[in-house]
């Protein structure tokens, strides 16, 4: 693995190596183009396959099927002729394709002919009270210590929330002997009658058995509360309780650990910054970027292939990467593009990947309570800014996230709206009385991440550069 | 919407901002009329300081009216802290341009005496000082570092929040809102002016263009004149950090709240979207040359800004002549500028005519016609 | 709050928070490492003071902040631990030049 890129230019940079990002990789290599793949990680794999080439988890069916499905794909990817940078943070990209990477302390730009980001998804921000307390993360941070540290919870232990990654952990925690006392599922009860026309294509996909196997699984070993509709945590600097209210009752019960999803979203910051175009997506609840089949973006060059795309799965991922990849090729090298699969053969297994996402989708939307927080529950969590002080804020006259920032500082911390945006956009909507399009979101620029002011520095400038800024 | 206003303000940043709070202080009914959520906003770009060296060289009157403003700032931040709660953490106890080299240093010598032979400028009292003297007040200066222009009437302020407790103060004095009303023109009939927005009209008694560098296409609807030469700035701004810097620069500050904004370039650039690396690289290295601490920190944003700025840099105040009641005021320094917004502008406007022996020298009849760009307005 | 799996084999690794040697496992990063060590490793926010731990563990919440071996303000998530590494746990605002 190379510490700082080889060349300069490349046919094809492709960003995060998740699924997507690899299967992009493997793709444009093997097709004989120059490819560089980026990566923050200190390995292959982004979150769903975290670890994959460095786990301690050796009984593999721990893990699951699904996790180990990616080490083929790793494999490919290492034996191509790919160059890859992990532990690189991608900090600038713009509409001429110029990247600004950050590796090792030092910042190096390098420019490609297409760009395939497969930036993956967060988490959604989960604001409910307490939420920034110690001993509230997300599931996926527990899950990503149990694949890349074997480490899993051994206090009294609750998850709260929806989705199928939260029944996959907790059966990932149960296997490995860890702890859950609680499961708390926050489903909405008229999400089971909304996700019904979806059902039956969701019972003729992949995901039915193996989701149901699973649930039951859990609940074996686990007791669960459906139907929650308020959820708190507790505790004077340190999480002491998770309270709620499920039926009509409320009850509290101790905890020392609790682990909150309700599915993941986009991580659109890099794209937003480069300018790509983005919408609100009402069934999501997220912005997602305008792409055309291909991937292709609002700007020419920039594909987006994965969860960064639009959440889709780690399968539909993988064939997403294809296509993008595919899309550089017919446009880069058109010979080498006729000896591959045909696009319509991708296109076929993406909407096989896909089938039962609606259902999904339907019966997993979060509930408002958990996505449109009140009163002093905080919103933005780097500059801990509560629900109240941005309502308060549209009194005075803000109408969007931007002129919220200049009222109350949201999403001018370190994470840059990537834990309020989306809470933000959907609370002034709501204090408002307009859509989230219409609202909008933080403008974004680079750097997407931090780099230290020294790196900065030393990055080449021009006497016309030095003359724009000494001016006497 | 067919309310009628005493004034309407075109414009709601800081300078819109500050003369609608200080009409509604005065008891006057006001409208602000503002754009929405994506404009070039000035107000949320600036780099907040309220500065007096250096200003007004090619027009004395400049100076004086800077110190006046200056001098007024401690009284404006305390009433806006009697009345909004919000502390805008006002701090004037005299800043520094730090110079690199023995040509900069000259160089800066060399402004520091034209300024001091203007004749009729105020006297501010901007002196030279070299780097042991620099090192006495900020100690972690470094070895480049060869002096500096100190001057004890400069200060900053947390913008941001002056931004929003002239928001929230004009509310509480009844000035009404209008976000989302860009207004697209301007009649008057029978002694009142009509201003259309896309959610319906406007009336007023007077108006005050403060729109930044559109008063370039709004000053002409009511007999007025504002010529705008915009540029573009960029600025660079840290992670929270301890206090390290008990004196602002006129390109580092650290604000209130610990980051360290480092400011800033002039481009003819208009695009406020775009974003130079290679120009942040000549301030993020300039920075860390004049305080080698700041290399470790991280630089969480940056951003790009559209300065308003009047042809030739100077502030324009001005009534017009055909349309009787229409003002236009528009300026570069909106921050330093706020008190006299504030108190004096708003005074003024509410009065019903601008004083000659205060702002007669801003009128844009001094451009007769076309503005010349090389003074130092700021 | 969390502990180790048995199955877990990686060879062990010294680390010091805040002066004290802890065990940590190669491939762990700095914040599992912490995590995994018992001990209160809980930050101060350097807008409130607020103890905080880490959130996502995936690089974009920053709220695992961290002094590792003199420099502040590290994504302890996304760096892994070395032998001797010196970390210190963040009590506000990073001070400048660390």
């Amino acid at each position: 693995m190379n510490a700082v890129p080889q060349r300069d230019a490349y046919d094809v940079v492709v960003i995060g190596a998740g699924p997507a990002g690899l299967a992009a990789t493997a793709s444009a290599s093997a097709a004989g183009l120059s490819t560089l793949l980026l990566d923050e990680n200190p390995g292959p794999g982004g979150q769903v396959w975290r670890a994959i080439a460095s786990t301690p988890v050796t009984a593999r069916d721990q893990l699951g099927a699904d996790y180990w499905a990616g080490a083929e794909l790793v494999g490919e990817v290492r034996a191509s002729k790919a160059e890859i940078i992990h532990r690189a943070t991608v900090w600038s990209l713009d509409r001429h394709l110029e990247i600004g990477i950050s590796v090792g302390g030092a910042s190096a730009f390098v420019k490609a002919r297409r760009v395939i980001l497969a930036t993956g998804a967060l988490e959604r921000p989960f604001p409910i009270p307490g939420w920034t307390l110690p001993g509230v993360m997300t599931a996926g941070a527990a899950q990503t210590m149990l694949k890349s540290s074997a480490l899993v919870p051994d206090g009294r232990t609750v998850i709260a929330g929806q989705g199928p990654l939260l029944w996959l952990l907790a059966a990932q925690i149960l296997r490995l002997g860890g702890r859950i006392d609680r499961i708390l599922d926050t489903t909405e009860r008229k999400n089971y009658l909304a996700a019904l026309p979806h059902a039956f294509a969701f019972v003729t996909s992949p995901y039915f058995m193996k989701g149901l196997a699973m649930m039951r699984e859990v609940k074996a070993k686990v007791p669960v509360t459906t139907g929650v509709t308020e959820l708190t945590a507790a505790g004077e600097g340190q999480l002491a309780g998770v309270s709620y209210v499920a039926g009509n009752r409320r009850e509290t019960i101790p905890a020392d650990l609790l682990l909150l999803h309700q599915g993941v979203v986009p991580n659109v910051n890099l794209a937003m910054a480069a300018g790509v175009e983005h919408r609100w997506d009402e069934l999501q609840l997220c912005w997602s970027p305008v792409i055309n089949g291909d991937g292709g973006t609002s700007i020419e060059g920039i594909a987006i292939a994965g969860d960064g795309a639009g959440i889709g799965g780690a399968n539909a991922a993988v064939v997403r990467g294809r296509i993008a990849a595919r899309a550089a090729i017919e446009a880069l090298a058109p010979a080498a593009a006729a000896k591959l699969t045909p696009m319509t053969a991708l296109k076929a297994a993406l909407a096989q990947a896909e089938r039962g996402r609606a259902f999904l989708d339907t019966l997993f939307r979060p509930a408002r309570q958990f996505r449109i927080p009140a009163d002093d529950t905080i919103v933005c969590r780097c500059e801990e800014v509560t629900a109240k002080d941005i309502v308060d804020a549209v009194a005075i006259g803000a109408t969007g996230p931007n002129q919220l920032k200049a009222y109350r500082r949201t999403g001018m911390g370190p994470c840059q709206g990537r834990l309020c945006g989306l809470t933000v956009t959907e609370l002034m909507a709501q204090a408002r009385g307009k859509t989230p399009q219409e609202i909008g979101y933080y403008r974004l620029r680079a750097p997407v991440k931090p780099i230290t002011l020294a790196e900065l520095a030393a990055m080449p400038k021009t006497d016309d550069d030095v003359k724009a800024v000494v001016r006497g | 919407m067919h309310r009628d206003y005493d004034v309407a303000v075109v414009g709601g940043g800081l300078l819109g901002s500050a003369i609608a709070w200080g009409l509604g202080r005065l008891g006057k009914r006001v409208a602000v009329l503002d754009e929405g959520d994506i404009a070039k906003r000035a107000s949320r770009a600036n780099f907040a300081l309220v500065w007096v060296q250096s200003k007004g060289l090619g027009m004395p009157a400049y100076t004086v009216w800077t110190v006046r403003a200056s001098q007024a700032w401690p009284s404006l931040a305390a009433e806006l802290k009697d009345q909004t709660g919000l502390d805008v953490c006002l701090q004037q106890n005299g800043g520094f341009h730090l110079t690199l080299g023995e040509d900069e240093y000259e160089q800066r010598t060399q402004l520091v005496t034209r300024m001091h032979n203007q004749v009729g400028a105020a006297d501010y009292r901007m002196e030279m000082l070299g780097a042991s003297e620099v090192k006495k007040m900020l100690p972690l200066i470094g070895p480049e570092v060869s002096g500096g222009s100190f001057c004890p009437f400069d200060g900053h302020v947390n913008s941001l929040r002056t931004f929003r407790a002239f928001h929230t103060g004009f509310k509480a004095f009844g000035v009404d809102y209008f976000p989302e009303r860009p207004v697209s023109a301007i009649t008057r009939d029978s002694g009142e002016f009509r201003l259309t927005t896309p959610q319906g009209e406007i009336r007023a008694h007077k108006i005050v263009l403060a729109a930044g560098n559109a008063n370039q296409t709004l000053a002409p609807m009511v007999g007025l004149f504002a010529p705008m030469g915009p540029t573009r700035g960029q600025i660079v701004v840290t992670e929270r950090t301890m206090p390290f810097l008990p004196h602002p620069l006129t390109t580092i500050r650290q604000t209130d709240e610990g980051t360290v904004m480092i400011g800033d370039s002039k481009e003819d650039e208009l695009d406020d979207r775009a974003l130079k690396h290679s120009i942040s690289a000549v301030m993020a290295d300039r920075a860390q040359r004049m305080f080698p601490h700041l290399a470790r920190l991280n630089v969480v944003r940056s951003w790009a800004g559209i300065r308003v700025m009047p042809q030739d840099g100077f502030p324009i105040y001005d009534q017009s002549e055909t349309h009787p009641g229409a003002f236009v005021a528009c300026c570069h320094s909106g921050v330093t500028l706020a008190s006299n917004h504030a108190f004096e502008i708003a005074r003024m406007v509410a009065g019903g005519a601008l004083e000659p022996e205060l702002v007669g020298a801003f009128s844009a009849r001094r451009f007769g016609g076309e503005g010349a760009a090389n003074n130092s307005g700021y | 709050m969390f502990r180790r799996s048995d199955q877990d084999k990686r060879p062990s690794l010294q680390i010091f928070v805040d002066g004290v040697a802890v065990e940590a496992r190669e491939g762990d990063t700095v914040s599992a490492a912490l995590l995994a060590s018992g001990r209160d490793v809980r930050r101060a926010t350097a807008v409130s003071g607020t103890p905080r731990l880490p959130y996502c563990m995936m690089g974009v919440c920053f709220d695992c902040l961290v002094t590792i071996d003199g420099v502040g303000n590290r994504q302890g998530c996304l760096v892994p631990v070395a032998a001797g590494m010196q970390i210190e746990i963040q009590k506000g605002k990073r001070e400048i030049g660390r």
